[in-house]
């Protein structure tokens, strides 16, 4: 990609020298124009409100891959508390890294989160790439983007990877369509191929019926968002050592057009966090009656598990939609997976099919949830769950 | 204000059968159908069309019966529909893709706003809304599950992993809204049989000056080199037989399981 | 002789179907048993514009034709048998005033109607005139500019909750049936209340309501027609009535043909479906073959008055042949529902009760077969 300014159409109005994160851009004789620091991030077009600053995005197959080196993990974290994916990516990202021969890198964007920098290193990282401003402490697509983009162009990397959460799944795009470059969407398979220096992405499409693998030969970087929950993290070892790198920016909160008016927690009902549970037990359409939830909960208290939901019992209103496991839900990989009066579908099934064992209870002897358990008891689960809860309290104090 | 609705004409993926011997998608006797997010977009346009007045255009890129998909929206209630169909568009990846209908958003002059649905449910990646935003140059919001236009100004609340977040942003912007947002609304008869009857406009590449190689196959990076139906897991062991003996076998089963709690 | 139906007609039923499929049936339960007037439902038909569909545009409706009207109307009572019954009814309002209103009655009148915001209903039923429509005692007396109304209406559907009603009463009982005329009444004229609400087989949504009217002063300009043409009047909206009831009972029909099917599929007895029995095999062919004979006659009726040929006839075979089947097939269907077809977790008990009503209302059975064989001798015989 290419950043060009048009002199002629320039008002000289430096609304771009505000927005550079990067202080590239001078005024002279009363027009804008770049200076070495200049890392096309493309954060001044977006500001130009005259048109005088265009991006010139143009994929191309011309690329010298050859110039791009390294693997880069993009760190995602809450006001400074990293979300589990990120960990997963860095030891997925070792073993790329190891395979290619080139260094695992992350980029860690935020204010005050310097220590975050240490941790990444603990779970993988050679170097941590830091960009700290205070427009950076709650994750917005634009100054993320531009200060990413810049960072990208100017260190090469020939992969970067991104965690296939909300977040991931807004920047990544975002930034792909300013480099030009191919991006892979929620990848639960990832390989490279040495000599060719390409990533091998596998991902499901068509809500699961479908697995593709993709590969992208000539733009670079190679992106891909990877879906949480299905790669593990490496042990963190605190005595890892690494270099961190940190890019001084400015961000001038006037150019950066989106406000944050509010950031409220979900409701949620339960304390075990879904998405890192080792147990969930779900209750779906079967239950009948949000009060029926309540056998759910007690089933998963005595198995420490999280509560989970199918989409008809969110619909219906039974329990907050932070619960739903399936395609418009969450996609869970727990040791445990119990689904009680769940039929099955194929849109409940690619949430969860990956858990290591599932049980089935239902009334239905025809639900295709029994195509895919471990075990299934064909039965009335308001017989079935207190019964079972009650033998596994007998058996846990025995 | 006026906004545009990108739309995508899909399988009804729960339908999608693979054949074993080609490993292509079977795509007879399955169903086409509006991508089921994008109704909530429309409806979404619709709800601020009701409230702010203005002009609601729906879009979409693909093969003729693409058109199909156009006319349910009509039926919904919007305005205009414009089909891209070209077969030089074929094998289209998301960056190809955005990049052809953001040609089509410039064609159609000052837009306000640009409404999506969060992903489509063949492709599944989400990427044609930031993507489109990018290319025009204006803010993104996505996972919004509410909207509101004031003065020129966007107010959404996101829906993110675990918690809310309500942003605002100066108009145009690109919106991409999660299922939750709203209720799509059935078509009236007066609608259904407007839309039968309305002139929808087609164009080809040409006709948006679209730059050949960021289009179809030549402007797309990624590249599908496999398909394959996913393994399907075997069933495991009915417990059938008497409650209480289900129950006892399976409570074995999972104290065997060594799980960190009981 | 194509049986398919035309471009328009496909686009509107497949709106409809889509509507039925993702919107009504699934509530039709919920609907029944909340024993309250369906308004979300209600409202839902006035928005999509399915109130109006055979008034000309310029009267507010869609201008569309009969069989529309009809078919429309047999998926509506397939996915729930009170709003189909409610739409029914309705038509009952819509065209006495389409055919026989005055320019400025239909614009005052047949606009709110055909756009769904007001619901319309039909008087015509007294304690003493049932089968007997001749013996309609409802007094309309002329008083200057007004008619004076006195007497009682039982049993009118959509009573209560209508804003319009069409209604038939005697100016001059000395000439019988040529003394009947017809008026529009709104709710809410001094004078007409409404009495009880009865309480029923089934259809505990739908109100079937008794009209009372005490010196009821209604203004001439809301005569119908002209004064002792009310007999015609009231004939020729029942004409279109019994179509009514024939889409009501084909509706119920369907639904209790469309649960049976699936569940003889499903259920297993002596280790196999019982769809695999001969003694329930030839059911289901009985019933399949009568609704589909009957739904037949429906859109043959309604088809002949779209082509301005007379139609009573066949309406009133419509209707006969629609209701029996209806009794016959849902009875059927309980019946391959067994045990559980006699629950009240499964709808094939309430189509069974639902089924009666058309034997009954809009002219009996024993009515039809007076009316048809009247029809019959004149035509065929020698």
């Amino acid at each position: 990609m290419a950043v060009l300014l048009i002199p002629e159409t320039c008002t000289g109005c430096r609304l771009c020298l505000r927005a550079c994160p990067y202080g590239a851009i001078d005024m002279v004789e009363g027009k804008a124009r770049f200076n070495d620091n200049c890392t096309q991030c493309g954060a001044c077009a977006s500001a130009c409100a005259f048109g005088a600053i265009v991006i010139e995005a143009a994929y191309s197959r011309d690329v010298d891959t050859s110039q791009y080196r390294g693997l880069w993990v993009v760190a995602e974290h809450l006001h400074g508390t990293p979300r589990r994916g990120t960990y997963e990516l860095l030891g997925e990202g070792r073993r790329l890294a190891d395979a290619l021969g080139v260094e695992l890198a992350a980029v860690l964007l935020g204010d005050g989160v310097a220590d975050l920098a240490q941790d990444l290193i603990a779970h993988g990282a050679d170097t941590v790439y830091l960009v700290q401003d205070p427009a950076l402490a709650h994750y917005r697509t634009g100054p993320c983007t531009d200060v990413l983009a810049g960072l990208i162009n100017q260190h090469k990397p020939e992969i970067v990877l991104f965690s296939a959460t909300p977040q991931g799944r807004d920047l990544a795009p975002r930034v792909a369509a300013r480099l030009s470059a191919g991006l892979t969407a929620d990848c639960t398979g990832l390989e490279v191929d040495a000599q060719e220096r390409l990533l091998v992405q596998t991902r499901p499409a068509f809500g699961g019926n479908l697995m593709a693998t993709i590969v992208c030969r000539h733009a670079r970087p190679q992106m891909a968002t990877v879906r949480p929950g299905v790669f593990r993290p490496l042990e963190p070892d605190p005595s890892r050592t690494g270099r961190v790198v940190e890019t001084p920016v400015h961000l001038d909160e006037r150019a950066i057009g989106l406000k944050i008016l509010e950031v409220v927690q979900q409701e949620t009902d339960g304390r075990v966090n879904l998405q890192d549970a080792e147990v969930i037990v779900s209750g779906g359409r079967g239950l009948g009656k949000p009060e029926a939830f309540a056998l759910i909960r007690e089933l998963a208290e005595v198995l420490g598990g999280a509560v989970g939901a199918s989409r008809a019992a969110v619909d219906a209103g039974w329990i907050p939609a932070y619960h739903q496991v399936g395609q418009t839900g969450r996609t869970v990989q727990p040791k445990l997976y119990i689904a009680c009066g769940i039929s099955g579908a194929v849109q409940h099934l690619a949430g969860m099919s990956s858990a290591d064992c599932i049980i089935a209870i239902n009334k239905d002897p025809t639900a295709p949830i029994f195509s895919v358990a471990t075990y299934g008891i064909v039965g009335d689960l308001f017989e079935v769950l207190p019964a079972l809860t009650r033998r596994l309290r007998e058996l846990r104090g025995a | 204000m006026k906004s545009v609705v990108c739309i995508k004409q899909v399988p009804e993926t729960t339908e999608v059968r693979v054949d074993p011997q080609t490993n292509a998608l079977i795509r007879e006797g399955v169903k086409s159908i509006v991508n089921p997010v994008d109704e909530n977009a429309i409806e979404a346009a619709l709800q601020l069309r009701e409230a702010h007045g203005g002009t609601v255009t729906v879009i979409t890129m693909g093969p003729p019966q693409a058109e199909e998909a156009l006319r349910q929206a009509l039926a919904m209630g919007a305005d205009e529909a414009v089909l891209l169909t070209d077969p030089a568009s074929r094998g289209s990846d998301t960056l190809a893709t955005s990049y052809t209908l953001a040609q089509m958003v410039r064609r159609l002059g000052e837009v306000d706003l640009v409404l999506c649905g969060k992903q489509a449910i063949d492709g599944d990646t989400g990427q044609v809304g930031p993507g489109l935003a990018e290319r025009l140059g204006v803010p993104q919001i996505t996972f919004a599950i509410s909207l509101e236009v004031n003065d020129g100004r966007l107010r959404a609340r996101r829906v993110l992993d675990d918690f809310f977040e309500v942003v605002e942003v100066k108009l145009p912007a690109v919106v991409t809204v999660v299922k939750q947002i709203n209720e799509p609304r059935h078509p009236s008869m007066r609608n259904v049989l407007r839309a039968k009857r309305a002139e929808i406009t087609r164009w080809t590449l040409a006709d948006l000056e679209a730059d050949p190689t960021q289009t179809g196959f030549d402007g797309s990076p990624t590249q599908v080199i496999r398909v394959w139906p996913p393994e399907r897991r075997a069933g495991g062991k009915i417990l059938d037989g008497p409650v209480e003996e289900a129950v006892e076998e399976l409570a074995r089963a999972l104290k065997d399981m060594n799980l960190a709690a009981g | 002789m194509d049986f398919t139906f035309t471009e328009d007609q496909a686009a509107v039923l497949e709106a409809v179907k889509e509507f039925c499929d993702d919107d009504l049936a699934p509530r039709a339960k919920e609907t029944d048993e909340a024993g309250v007037w369906p308004a979300e439902n209600v409202r839902k038909l006035g928005e999509l514009d399915l109130m109006g569909i055979p008034v000309p545009e310029e009267y507010g409706g869609l201008g569309l034709d009969f069989l529309t009207w009809t078919a429309v109307g047999e998926e509506l009572s397939r996915a729930c048998t009170t709003t189909g019954a409610v739409y029914g009814a309705h038509v009952l309002c819509v065209f006495p005033i389409m055919t026989f209103g005055t320019e400025e009655q239909k614009q005052r009148f047949l606009v709110p109607l055909a756009k769904g915001e007001h619901i319309g209903a039909f008087g015509l039923t007294e304690p003493g005139a049932g089968s007997d429509a001749a013996a309609v005692s409802t007094r309309a007396q002329r008083d200057g500019d007004h008619y004076v109304l006195n007497g009682t209406k039982i049993f009118i559907s959509n009573g209560g909750q209508a804003q319009t009603y069409v209604v038939i009463a005697s100016t001059n009982p000395e000439r019988g049936v040529r003394g009947l005329s017809a008026f529009i009444v709104e709710k809410g004229t001094p004078g007409f209340e409404f009495g009880k609400d009865e309480k029923k087989m089934a259809f505990p949504s739908l109100p079937n309501r008794e009209l009372v009217f005490t010196d009821c002063r209604v203004p001439k300009e809301n005569l119908l027609g002209r004064e002792g043409g009310g007999f015609l009047v009231a004939m020729r909206t029942l004409a279109v009535g019994r179509i009514g009831m024939a889409i009501g009972a084909v509706g119920v029909a369907r639904a209790a043909l469309e649960a049976a099917v699936p569940y003889s599929k499903q259920r297993k007895q002596f280790g196999q479906p019982i769809s695999s029995f001969q003694a329930v095999q030839f059911m289901l062919c009985d019933m399949a073959t009568e609704v589909d004979a009957a739904r037949l006659l429906t859109w043959r009726a309604a088809w002949l008055k779209d082509q301005g040929k007379p139609f009573e006839k066949e309406a009133a075979m419509a209707k006969l042949f629609a209701s029996e089947t209806a009794m016959r097939v849902t009875t059927k269907a309980v019946q391959v529902f067994g045990g559980y077809g006699y629950t009240r977790e499964f709808p094939v008990e309430r189509y069974m009760r639902e089924a009666k009503l058309f034997e009954i209302v809009e002219g009996t059975s024993e009515i039809q077969r007076l009316v048809i064989a009247n029809h019959v001798i004149r035509e065929l015989g020698g």
